[in-house]
């Protein structure tokens, strides 16, 4: 890149041209594009192992496909959709936006930053590749329990691989945001005034750095379990499976607030901007979002409830368990306070917003009846769980960054998108995917077990309901994806403040904003900070 | 800008993130204490023939010990206790016998792994001589009775009278063999 710098300071106005530039780049921006474009690709790979799986579901009994397959779509529908598009999507929207909210010309550590992207393509072609081995793809489940998982073919090695490069970005990713975070604030942008979406991203690459590794460990120990004679979790050599339950949740519980915590920060954006108000109580969600966070690592045997644990190991985790519901409580009760009484409109972003503050609370309140230890004996392994984290993860994290792509997609592009286009990606995702999960608490209630290929016929009717929601949903994404392929080709010039009430730095510069944000970092005062 | 902060910040950062991972395999013993000092998973506690013998039998009460037994996946023995289950005064040592017979043609090496239900009582549960303590070998065809000898502590919690005590027989691969497993001494003490 050294024949970039051609001026004084940064000026990179002869970029590489080609794919060069977005192989060897370490500008923040385009590490962002670059991110979000590949969480869309996955997204849509994803999605498609889901229209697989709904589809054998459409009917009871086998057939479409053979169910050693359907396993193996389960679990690399979830491996997808929680590594390759919630967590780069949200790290692409860190990239973005962070330098341009801080007031810094870019990213701490730009040339880690291109390492940290250009990892993912790689641990994919590994994990998506698995699939056409020999034996087929890994089937045990995305929570990779043994002795099950280590029934895995040739698979096995390249998904555990994939998972160490999967977490190896993660982890780079996140020392770089706490990096930029620590050291490129502009003067004034004191940690009490940094918008949400940035402490959000905080606490969040906290909580990465702090378990990835327990799960890369975790996974190494299956590997060594199978190939190079350990006995951590295989009970004839001394070993217990169980203990890799504990060990997975340990990090598992934490992984699932990594996922949503980016999403509270970017409604925690839009919100306040169509509702003309400041956002209620910052420094209440600022304090809520540390102890949701703090708490995430004192629960994470609510997923093991059944598993047999003594009496006060049971409530001890359901009142930890329990007790996350307060901090979340405060968010919901401060989301719905910034809406009250304020000059509210309903464009794009902010459906999205609204509909995420609903229908997360929906996937939080199964959470706390999942929560109730004697309650969970009945709804665990059933479709109950399957409806809960969809709630949490699709209409919570992916509703959250859908929004978030409208409301900074003018920003980016520096043109607006269709708004009535967006209205009806809207309305149409937001009945689907009712349709598409509501049903499913029924039928885990009823018990329906999950991750089965097969049903009994009882189940039939809300099965339908449900896949059909599902198509449906699935389609009206090509919706949003022509809408962003438009926007980014042309369409009306936005402003920098593209919306009337958006407040914060991003909104002081043009649209789109030029490649080094901050070459002379801004003075922030209480005028020009989140509020 | 910055640039000796950042490293710092990042080298700092990447020593937590090596931390963490060696708390992942940290995990293992502290979940091997944990268990054994919590009875969790149904951990057994093991005693010397001497310690046990030293220790007063309360003929005030007695307990029911049952005796259950599985065996995993494609193990090809059959195993059963010789009883059902016994009564015992805690503080007394007793002995029971288990009989298992490989119904294949080929040799096979087993290892038993125990646990005792209800969780609380498992500490309570303490044996002399087991064989689970060691891998079991039988050749094809070939039936074997092997005895335990266990203890009751007279601690036990009043609440508890019927206690059992569960194996279940797992094939051990052939890497695994003629070595005391990983940790035997805890997992079947
Ligand atoms: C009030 C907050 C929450 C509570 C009380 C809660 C509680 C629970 C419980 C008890 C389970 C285990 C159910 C079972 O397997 O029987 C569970 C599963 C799950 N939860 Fe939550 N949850 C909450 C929020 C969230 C959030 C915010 C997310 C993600 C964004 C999430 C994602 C998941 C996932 C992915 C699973 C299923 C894991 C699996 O077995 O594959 N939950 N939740
Ligand atoms: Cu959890």
């Amino acid at each position: 890149m050294s024949q970039a710098v051609a001026h004084g300071h940064d000026d990179h106005s002869h970029l590489p041209a080609g794919w060069k530039r977005w192989l060897f780049t370490t500008n923040h921006k385009d590490i962002g594009t670059l991110y979000l474009s590949f969480a869309l690709i996955m997204f849509f790979i994803g999605g498609a192992m889901a229209m697989i799986i709904r589809l054998e579901l459409l009917e009871p009994g086998v057939q479409y496909v053979d169910p050693t397959f359907f396993n193996s779509m389960t679990t690399m529908h979830a491996l997808v959709m929680i590594f390759g598009v919630v967590m780069p999507g949200t790290v692409g929207f860190a990239n973005w936006l962070i330098p341009m909210m801080i007031g810094s010309p870019d990213m701490a550590l730009p040339r880690m930053n291109n390492w940290s992207f250009w990892i993912l393509p790689f641990a994919f072609t590994l994990l998506l590749g698995s699939l056409f081995l020999p034996g087929g793809g890994p089937a045990g489940g995305w929570t990779m329990y043994p002795p099950l998982m280590l029934q895995t073919g040739f698979a096995l090695p390249f998904v555990i691989f994939a998972v160490h490069f999967l977490g190896a970005s993660s982890i780079m990713g996140s020392i770089n945001i706490i990096a930029t975070i620590f050291n490129m604030r502009a003067p004034g942008m004191t940690f009490m005034r940094l918008p949400l979406f940035v402490w959000t991203w905080l606490i969040t690459s906290f909580l990465l750095i702090a378990t990835i590794p327990v799960l890369a460990g975790a996974v190494t120990m299956l590997l060594t379990d199978k190939y190079f004679g350990t006995s951590f979790f295989n009970a004839a050599g001394g070993g217990d499976p169980v203990l890799f339950q504990h060990v997975f949740w340990f990090f598992g519980h934490p992984e699932v607030y990594i996922l949503i915590l980016p999403s509270f920060g970017i409604v925690s954006q839009i919100l306040p901007t169509f509702s003309r108000k400041p956002l209620f109580g910052y420094e209440s969600m600022v304090y809520a979002t540390a102890s949701i966070a703090f708490l995430s690592f004192f629960v994470w045997a609510h997923h093991m409830f059944t598993v047999g644990m003594p009496l006060a190991g049971e409530l001890f985790f359901m009142y930890a368990t329990m007790s996350i519901a307060v901090p979340t409580g405060v968010k919901v009760f401060n989301w719905v306070a910034t809406m009250w009484r304020g000059s509210m409109t309903f464009e794009t972003p902010m459906l999205w917003a609204i509909s995420f503050v609903v229908l997360f609370t929906i996937g939080g309140f199964s959470g706390l009846m999942l929560g109730i230890t004697p309650a969970d004996f009945q709804y665990h392994d059933t479709y109950f769980v399957v409806a809960h984290f969809h709630y949490v993860l699709v209409t919570g994290a992916v509703f959250g960054m859908i929004g978030g792509v409208y409301y900074w997609l003018p920003k980016w592009t520096g043109h607006m998108y269709d708004e009535t286009l967006g209205k009806i990606h809207f309305w149409v995702s937001v009945i689907s995917v009712n349709l598409l999960f509501f049903p499913q608490h029924f039928l885990g209630l009823a018990g329906m077990p999950r991750r089965i290929p097969d049903y009994a016929v009882q189940f039939t009717e809300w099965n339908q309901i449900s896949s059909i929601g599902g198509f449906v949903f699935g389609a009206s994404q090509l919706i949003f994806l022509y809408l962003i392929i438009r926007c980014i080709r042309g369409g009306a010039k936005a402003t920098d403040q593209v919306w009337e009430g958006a407040h914060g730095l991003e909104w002081t510069l043009p649209s789109p904003p030029p490649y080094h944000s901050f070459t002379t970092p801004p003075q922030v005062t209480d005028a020009v900070a989140h509020s | 800008m910055n640039l000796d902060a950042n490293r710092k910040t990042a080298l700092k950062l990447a020593g937590c993130a090596l931390a963490m991972f060696g708390f992942g395999y940290a995990l293992v013993p502290i979940y091997d204490a944990f268990c054994d000092i919590t009875g969790l998973n149904g951990r057994t506690g093991e005693l010397s023939a001497a310690e046990a013998a030293a220790i007063k039998p309360d003929p005030g009460r007695t307990v029911t010990v049952e005796f259950d037994t599985n065996v995993n996946g494609q193990l090809p023995w059959a195993f059963r206790p010789l009883q059902r289950s016994v009564q015992v005064n805690p503080g007394e040592v007793t002995l029971v016998l288990f009989v298992a017979q490989n119904d294949s043609g080929r040799m096979v090496v087993g290892q038993a792994v125990p646990s005792v239900a209800p969780a609380k009582a498992s500490p309570y549960f303490n044996k002399t001589e087991c064989f689970c303590f060691t891998q079991q070998t039988l050749a094809p065809g070939e039936r074997r009775e092997m005895p335990v000898r266990f203890v009751v502590d007279p601690q036990i919690p009043r609440d508890v009278s019927t206690l059992t005590l569960s194996y279940t027989f797992f094939e051990v691969p052939e890497n695994l063999r003629d070595s005391v497993p990983a940790g035997n001494n805890k997992q079947s003490s």
